[in-house]
């Protein structure tokens, strides 16, 4: 019971951080919806839906990342993140609590962007939209675990997205899969294992992350 | 509580620490002193466990929970208010009677009236009186301090005198300091670093 009152206490903290800066969610949400009015004014009308399909998740996962980029600024910021890890609450904890923060603020962007993207291109299914959810899951997992080790160095930006978009690839090809053919459940499942695995890789290794 | 042998500690080539030797019983308060870069905050983040060393051996006789670590940084949230901090690091620390000791402390430390503004509104000393509040929160048993009496003002400098002396009995402090004759008079070790 500890343990998940140690992860409401962080992720809320996480939510009311950026409802008082609002230095991550305006970003993102501005940038997802810049990508698309681009991407509309750049493909030729001839385009086919299953190219859209695919700008649709390359607009998820770099608005994902723009998210990622943010996810530790207040921690490092004040150095609090050795705050946190010196509490005697579990540390797998910190990264829970940040992984559904970021979902929120991931999930809250596809709010209006999947609609964005129905309006300059064509309609969103259910099964894409389960595909967006499952694949939210595995990217503000895997994200927040890549950016917990990226904060502490120097080439933080540069170390994010060259450790998470190699690792992104698996989520691409499942949300991509499922968007596009007629049974998508096996890519569903694919997206669902690797979410399962993931998580308990990185719930399993993220005190060895933040211990020097 | 502390017993360090032949420490040191490397930064790739740079080496911040070399043979430091110390043994500080419980109940003592140890001070360490040393120009800038001799590595006295390096050597308190080795005590604190936020750093390991690259050679030699350090033994803490304390658990997490009973580590109070002040840092260069206060280790809180700008954006959230003197309470909204200390709550948080009240239920990560399980700290019993959270409210009350909460509400103790930062009427002791002269917050009380601005609890509820962000700490960004903050002047340095107000920020580093409530980093005090957060070390002292859950009573630890062994307290690390770097440099504690930083940006503090007289009455803050006295409000921390005061503490140090109540607690000097009953706890374990290793603090850094570039004013030695500050805290001279609860000192039992002294470590001069070069």
């Amino acid at each position: 019971m500890n343990y998940l009152a140690d992860v409401r206490a962080l992720a809320r903290k996480d939510l009311l951080l950026e409802l008082r800066a609002r230095d991550t969610l305006p970003a993102m949400l501005l940038f997802v919806v810049s990508v698309f009015v681009v991407f509309h004014f750049s493909l030729p009308s001839s385009s086919s839906d299953l190219a859209a399909n695919g700008l649709l998740w390359v607009a998820i996962v770099f608005t994902a990342l723009l998210g990622l980029g943010r996810a530790f600024v207040p921690e490092r910021e004040q150095r609090v993140f050795d705050g946190l890890v010196l509490a005697p609450s579990d540390r797998s904890a910190i990264w829970v609590a940040k992984s559904i923060a970021t979902f929120t603020f991931l999930a809250l962007a596809e709010l209006l962007a999947l609609p964005v993207f129905a309006l300059f291109f064509h309609g969103v299914d259910g099964t894409t939209i389960a595909a967006v959810l499952l694949a939210d899951v595995g990217i503000c997992g895997v994200g927040t675990f890549v950016g917990a080790m990226a904060v502490v160095t120097r080439a933080r930006d540069l170390l994010l997205p060259l450790l998470f978009l190699p690792l992104a690839i698996p989520i691409l090809i499942g949300g991509v899969g499922a968007s596009v053919v007629d049974a998508p459940g096996r890519y569903l499942a694919f997206l669902g294992l690797y979410d399962a695995l993931f998580a308990l890789v990185c719930w399993a290794a993220f005190e060895y992350v933040v211990t020097e | 509580m502390i017993s360090m042998h032949k420490l040191g500690k490397s930064y790739g080539e740079k080496r911040v620490l070399r043979d430091v030797d110390l043994e500080l019983p419980r109940g003592g308060f140890a001070v360490v002193t040393g120009p800038n870069g001799s590595g006295k905050t390096t050597l308190l983040r080795i005590c604190a466990g936020l750093a390991l060393p690259s050679v030699g051996e350090v033994h803490v006789d304390a658990e997490r929970a009973e580590v109070g670590y002040l840092g260069h940084e206060p280790l809180v949230y700008r954006e959230l208010t003197a309470l909204e901090n200390l709550e948080l690091y009240g239920r990560l620390y399980r700290v019993p009677e959270r409210r009350e000791r909460v509400g103790m402390l930062l009427e002791r430390f002269g917050l009380w009236d601005v609890r509820h503004e962000r700490v960004a509104s903050y002047s340095r000393g107000m920020t580093q009186r409530l980093a005090l509040c957060r070390v002292l929160l859950h009573d630890p048993a062994l307290l690390v301090l770097d440099e504690p009496y930083t940006a503090l003002d007289s009455q803050g400098a006295e409000l921390l005198d005061a503490q140090l002396g109540e607690l000097r009995d009953e706890r374990t402090f290793l603090v850094s300091t570039h004013e030695p004759v500050r805290v001279e008079r609860f000192a039992t070790a002294q470590l001069a670093l070069a």
